[in-house]
């Protein structure tokens, strides 16, 4: 059977987290009740004029640096024309030829490679707004459909790529990093399922060895990870089968299914729009000079992939805990602002990819919303290091922390679990446990040193895990030897 | 009056407003392609027939801030498309001179107003001529400002990269102290200039000695009827005798203006006006099939012809495999006329040429030809191509309907033909001709 070679290349929107809409001042908070951030220019009246919104092309030039694009010292907008009920103006102000950023890279590592995928382009678009359909759920069919101009006018980034990924993997991996740098840069809140991150996939087929690229499709509404790799997965099958029984790819527009779990033809190409693209001669061209885009620069922080080469390599930490670690800034900066306060930062990793993180799945929470700050943390891992509790009490202390928001020397001192190393006070205990357990006593002597253990065992239990067990082993030696 | 020149789609009774500034007391005609807040604004287009803006254009707030008194909204042809005023969708309005002839057009209303004296002042807007045109039919004072010049905000757009809002008086001193008002750079429109705006009134000096001026070879020729070359080359003396120095240039790319423009602003039409679609606002005709049904119903009801044929031009022009042979020529063209006016500009202050071909023509003459109807356009076009400013003045009469010179300037140099326009005013009667009959 012939091997085929599956090319994707993906194309991303970004909602941008600006506070205000593209080419007007509506905000962009979203609210339950419909056309309550509008004004005349985002509905398009007759006679309104757009205006940039110079944040949202901070956010794009930012997010350009960081996927190493050549800004454009001349970028220009475009007029994309399609009618549409949710499209007042029934064209999309976007950016055509001239994008504000272009030929860059985004690095991914997959089953331990690092792979290069390379950024055709970034431009800045206007989103549009939402329908509401009654009686059916598309416009064809609908007793009626409402239009909520809400959403009019949003700025959106898109970000599209060269067909560099070879597998539905590939391309799970590289939304997975993409969305946590344009969260790093605080330009887009990646939420996929919110549809405030999305991502269309153009997916094709070729024999193995060939350079040409095949007919394609597109694939949209992918709206998590998971379900980019499966509806790529399925649409990979889908290709496939259809290569090896001799038919040709048909080039059009998929949707994924949830429901069938299949992906669904939308349209063919030659169905598809002529956009009659044109220079947006409402809006003077954009000149970016090096003074700006090095001011943006200097804001740029570093990127996941980067934070976690340096963790792995200055804190020793393994790739595993470095990955979690790194998966978030707020949970990165979390981590190193405890370290610096606290010096250990392997026991910190974790703490805070084990217990922390725990709590915050378990209970939804960010790193933000928790009670505690580095500092309590970091005053927790002291105390472990100074042997003034025990580990397995310090799990205890810092659930009680969480619940509580109090630092660790008050949750020790309140709850009395300060570790015991005081020789005189730990001395009846253990001499209890030895008179107590006469056999283990007795294979001790025979040189079974394990059976030392069933005795701190016995010594840990009697003082609920305060003793500090070096110190209780050193002493039941000495109690045995005597 | 009003009833024989119909220059009003809606007139204002009993306006009030309590500002006072320059424009007190002064009566304002706006041409209904201006928004104004509470007032219908139609574009002289069914699709707009009932459509209230909820929002002001700038020039209109201006307007208000400087205590004018406004009187109505004038006709014009449908969406500012045309040159007779005879593409309102409601009604054709006559030209003082001769109600038998058209005011000209697009801003034929807001002209005819002020000759008629149903307005003191009036605001045209110009793509192709849409001021300069009507003035000089109806024997008033037009000017098209610099691109940029004029905020478009709120101006319903035909042809954004063109379109520019102006003065439509009796006199040069009242488009000097309109043009005052209404200029400057506003945050609401990116295309307005962030440059200080002068007061035109200090150009309203009878003195061009040592001004020199360029005589555009290509609109004294061909095509232009003996009457209006006269009337220019009489002016053109007189002009001399005041101690301007005259010289015949050439603008070789002017050939190719009519066709460069008759494809860039059709194709920003076809794109401006995609909005009409009965969604929003504006006309919808109701119970259609489906979306498209009400899209295509909408559409065809709500434009007229002349609208209708300038998006097919304009939508075919930018569709896929015809931009570059179409559209993107057409902006080469446009750079070649920029080019030639900077050439000209280069050793001339102010250009000349008569602004129509003809004087006004007979209504309905012309209406089954569109091509001679663009025709009427050639002297006006090229401005508006190369954005920069230019007036219309009365020079003359020709059978009773009167004769316009047009002066041409650098970008953003208004202040020259002001004065050029002035000196020349101050030395002629013709702006003093009163309409004896109507």
């Amino acid at each position: 059977m012939q091997n085929y070679e599956t090319v994707i290349g993906l194309e991303i929107h970004a909602q941008l987290l600006a506070e205000s809409k593209m080419f007007c001042s509506c905000s962009t908070k979203f609210g339950n009740q419909p056309n309550i951030n509008i004004c005349p220019v985002c509905t398009g009246q007759p006679g309104v004029l757009p205006v940039m919104n110079k944040k949202a092309l901070d956010f794009a030039i930012k997010t350009g640096l960081a996927l190493h694009c050549k800004i454009a010292p001349h970028s220009i907008f475009a007029r994309k024309h399609y009618f549409y009920p949710d499209l007042p103006k029934n064209f999309q102000i976007s950016q055509y030829e001239l994008p504000i950023a272009e030929n860059g890279y985004l690095e991914i590592e997959v089953n331990g490679n690092i792979k290069k995928v390379r950024i055709n382009r970034v431009h800045l678009e206007e989103d549009a707004g939402k329908l509401v359909h009654k009686g059916s759920d598309r416009i064809m069919g609908a007793d009626y459909s409402l239009v909520d101009l809400n959403r009019t006018g949003v700025p959106l980034m898109e970000i599209v790529t060269e067909p560099d990924m070879h597998s539905p993997e590939e391309a799970k991996v590289f939304m997975a990093e993409l969305r946590k740098i344009v969260r790093y840069l605080d330009v887009c809140d990646g939420n996929m399922e919110e549809g405030s991150l999305r991502c269309d996939a153009n997916i094709s087929l070729r024999p193995a060895g060939e350079t040409k690229l095949g007919k394609k499709t597109e694939v949209k509404n992918m709206n998590s990870f998971k379900i980019v790799q499966k509806a790529l997965e399925l649409e990979v099958e889908r290709q496939t089968k259809v290569l090896t029984e001799g038919g040709t790819i048909i080039q059009e527009t998929r949707h994924y299914d949830e429901t069938s779990n299949s992906t669904i033809s939308l349209r063919t190409k030659e169905a598809e729009m002529d956009y009659r693209y044109f220079p947006e001669p409402d809006l003077i061209p954009i000149k970016t000079d090096q003074k700006w885009i090095d001011g943006i620069k200097n804001t740029l922080p570093e990127l996941p992939i980067e934070k976690l080469k340096r963790f792995v390599s200055s804190y020793q930490l393994p790739v595993a805990s470095a990955e979690v670690l790194t998966l978030e800034r707020d949970l990165s900066d979390f981590f190193e602002e405890a370290v610096k306060i606290h010096n250990n930062p392997k026991i910190m990793a974790n703490w805070v990819v084990g217990n922390l993180m725990g709590y915050m799945n378990f209970n939804n929470l960010t790193i933000k919303q928790l009670k505690i700050g580095p500092k309590h943390i970091a005053d927790l891992v002291s105390l472990i290091d100074k042997n003034t509790i025990t580990g397995n009490s310090a799990k205890d202390v810092l659930a009680k922390m969480l619940e509580a928001g109090k630092s660790a020397h008050d949750i020790v001192s309140e709850s009395g679990m300060t570790q015991l190393n005081d020789e005189s006070s730990l001395l009846p205990t253990i001499q209890r446990a030895i008179s107590a357990n006469p056999k283990s006593v007795e294979d001790y002597k025979k040189g079974k040193e394990n059976a030392i253990m069933h005795l701190v065992g016995q010594v840990m239990r009697e003082t609920k895990g305060r003793a500090n067990p070096e110190v209780v082993k050193k002493m039941l030696r000495e109690e045995m030897n005597k | 009056m009003n009833d024989n020149v119909k220059a009003f789609v809606t007139e204002i009774k009993d306006f009030k407003n309590s500002n006072n500034g320059s424009m007190s007391g002064i009566n304002i005609a706006v041409k209904d392609n201006i928004c104004t807040k509470g007032i219908k604004t139609t574009c002289s287009s069914k699709m707009l027939e009932n459509y209230i803006p909820p929002y002001n254009a700038t020039v209109y707030e201006k307007l208000i801030a400087a205590g004018a008194n406004i009187v109505g909204k004038t006709n014009m042809d449908e969406f500012a498309m045309g040159s007779s005023t005879e593409n309102s969708a409601f009604f054709s309005t006559r030209n003082p001179w001769n109600l038998d002839c058209v005011p000209g057009g697009s801003s034929g209303g807001s002209a005819a107003a002020v000759a008629a004296g149903l307005a003191d002042m009036a605001l045209g807007s110009d793509t192709g001529g849409s001021i300069r045109q009507p003035a000089a039919f109806c024997g008033v004072v037009g000017m098209k400002p610099t691109y940029g010049r004029v905020s478009r905000y709120g101006l319903i757009a035909f042809a954004s990269s063109l379109d520019q809002i102006g003065p439509i008086t009796k006199n040069v001193s009242d488009c000097a102290k309109l043009l005052n008002v209404i200029s400057g750079y506003d945050p609401k429109d990116s295309t307005s200039a962030n440059i200080p705006v002068p007061d035109y009134t200090k150009s309203l000096k009878n003195d061009i000695k040592g001004l020199k001026i360029g005589i555009i070879k290509e609109l004294i020729g061909d095509g232009i009827s003996e009457e209006v070359k006269s009337s220019i080359k009489d002016a053109i003396k007189l002009l001399e005798s005041l101690g301007a120095t005259t010289e015949e240039v050439s603008l070789p790319s002017f050939e190719h203006a009519v066709s460069a423009y008759y494809l860039i602003a059709p194709a920003e039409a076809s794109s401006n006006l995609s909005r009409y679609d009965g969604v929003h606002y504006g006309l919808r005709i109701k119970d259609t099939k489906d979306l498209l049904t009400m899209y295509y119903e909408t559409r065809k009801a709500g434009f007229g012809p002349e609208v209708k044929r300038r998006i097919m031009i304009g939508t075919y022009a930018l569709s896929a495999g015809y931009y570059d042979a179409y559209y993107l020529k057409a902006l080469k063209v446009r750079t070649l006329i920029k080019n030639d006016y900077d050439k000209a500009f280069s050793k001339c202050d102010v250009l000349i040429s008569p602004t129509t071909p003809t004087v006004a023509f007979k209504i309905g003459e012309k209406t089954d030809d569109p091509l001679s109807m663009y025709l009427s356009d050639i002297a006006t076009i090229p401005v508006n191509l190369a954005g920069v400013p230019a007036i219309s003045i009365p020079c003359g009469f020709s059978n009773g309907l009167p004769i316009g010179l047009q002066i041409t300037g650098k970008i953003f140099d208004e202040e020259t033909i002001i004065r050029t326009a002035y000196t020349y005013e101050q030395n002629t009667e013709w702006h003093k001709c009163k309409i004896t009959k109507l």
